[in-house]
């Protein structure tokens, strides 16, 4: 642990509002869903924008990295995202591909 | 951060050297990477490679959602489930860093019940998604390598007919995802109690395969137990220490990230499959 994430403030308050707020968003999603508020497409992308939120919380604040030196902290979020990224465009225009050739 | 480190007064060393080795001084004896010591960077480098392995297997189960006709068999009871599973584990996460917390402030009583405390809720969440995964697979969501279940005609059979990609990717990927949280269970068991959770660790599985069915899955999944008490076993034999609060630090980003992964598989898996 860096010198900056000695000194951060650790009082426990800080993670039981994260943990609250885990617990709410939650409640959010199952909410959407189980009454099919959008259409599954809109659906998809909610759900997916508040897990990215709910991701947020826990590694910065859970997993410290919000603590940690901006090398470290750039150097592993901007990794795994390009490896995302990546992936998502070597594997969905083919799902997309299969679909126009009426593969079902 | 040396003054966040449990101190191990049993421990004696006679020259500054060794004095230097003594664990939770990091700097003293290796120049910090990236500000954080080692082990740390070690466990932030295992993670980045492990979420491309879920993030695989999310990209396999949505590929196979885009171009089939996907089933939507997950009722009230298997969404209440799985939304109970979630606040285990988020729970989890909230008991892991007031562990860690205890851990950097030197007070080893507490660090054990929060790890403790962890370990029952990942337990409770382990559980719970035994009891969902043979739910359905006596409802007929099954795999051809599982074990003929009797009367297994359900809804889900057909699910597992016409569908195969379904059980396909379910399974695997919340497979993937229950053995992560098994590890991470038996993970911080090894921290909390070292050898003394081998003697628990051993009953378990023995329980558990004397006790589980022979055409249930688990009867076979639990030797995942058996591997895991040799290499841990292996460890504590051939390293025996006292973990420090880095050690508690380092299993509690191993235990946020199975939090984490399941922040996206609920979601993706049970919650885009809900039956109103």
């Amino acid at each position: 642990m860096t010198h900056d994430a000695a000194t951060h403030d650790d009082s426990k308050g800080q993670y039981f509002w994260v943990w609250g707020a885990l617990l709410v968003l939650t409640a959010i999603e199952v909410v959407l869903a189980y009454r099919q508020v959008f259409q599954p497409v809109r659906m998809l992308e909610v759900l997916l924008l508040l897990s990215v939120i709910k991701s947020a919380l826990i590694i910065g604040y859970f997993m410290h990295l919000k603590f940690e030196k901006a090398l470290m902290r750039w150097l592993l979020v901007i990794s795994v995202t390009a490896c995302f990224i990546i992936m998502y465009f070597f594997f969905f225009p083919d799902a997309g591909r299969v679909l126009r050739l009426g593969v079902q | 951060m040396a003054d966040a480190t449990l101190q191990h007064g049993s421990v004696q060393h006679d020259s500054s050297q060794r004095d230097s080795l003594q664990h939770g001084l990091p700097g003293e004896y290796e120049a910090p990477l990236f500000g954080a010591y080692s082990k740390k960077v070690g466990m932030w480098l295992f993670l980045a490679s492990d979420s491309l392995t879920f993030g695989a297997l999310l990209v396999a189960f949505s590929y196979n959602r885009i171009y089939t006709a996907w089933p939507t068999p997950f009722g009230k009871d298997s969404i209440i489930n799985a939304t109970i599973m979630t606040a285990c584990l988020l729970s989890s996460s909230l008991t892991m860093v007031l562990g860690v917390l205890a851990a950097q402030r030197g007070d080893r009583s507490w660090t054990r019940n929060w790890l403790l405390a962890t370990m029952f809720f990942g337990t409770a969440f382990i559980v719970l998604h035994g009891m969902e995964w043979s739910k359905l697979i006596s409802e007929g969501l099954t795999l051809p390598g599982f074990p003929k279940i009797a009367g297994a005609e359900g809804e889900f059979a057909k699910v597992s007919a016409s569908t195969p990609q379904f059980p396909a990717t379910f399974f695997g990927l919340t497979a993937m995802h229950m053995l992560h949280v098994t590890i991470g269970v038996i993970y911080l068991g090894v921290i909390a109690l070292r050898k003394w959770f081998l003697a628990i660790l051993g009953v378990i599985y023995v329980a558990g395969y004397f006790l589980i069915p022979s055409n249930n899955i688990f009867h076979y999944g639990i030797h995942a137990l058996l591997i895991c008490l040799i290499v841990a076993s292996v460890i504590l034999f051939l390293k025996p220490k006292d973990y420090d609060a880095h050690d508690v630090e380092v299993s509690g980003l191993y235990w946020h990230f199975v939090d984490l992964v399941w922040m996206f598989i609920f979601p993706l898996v049970y919650l885009m499959s809900t039956r109103v």
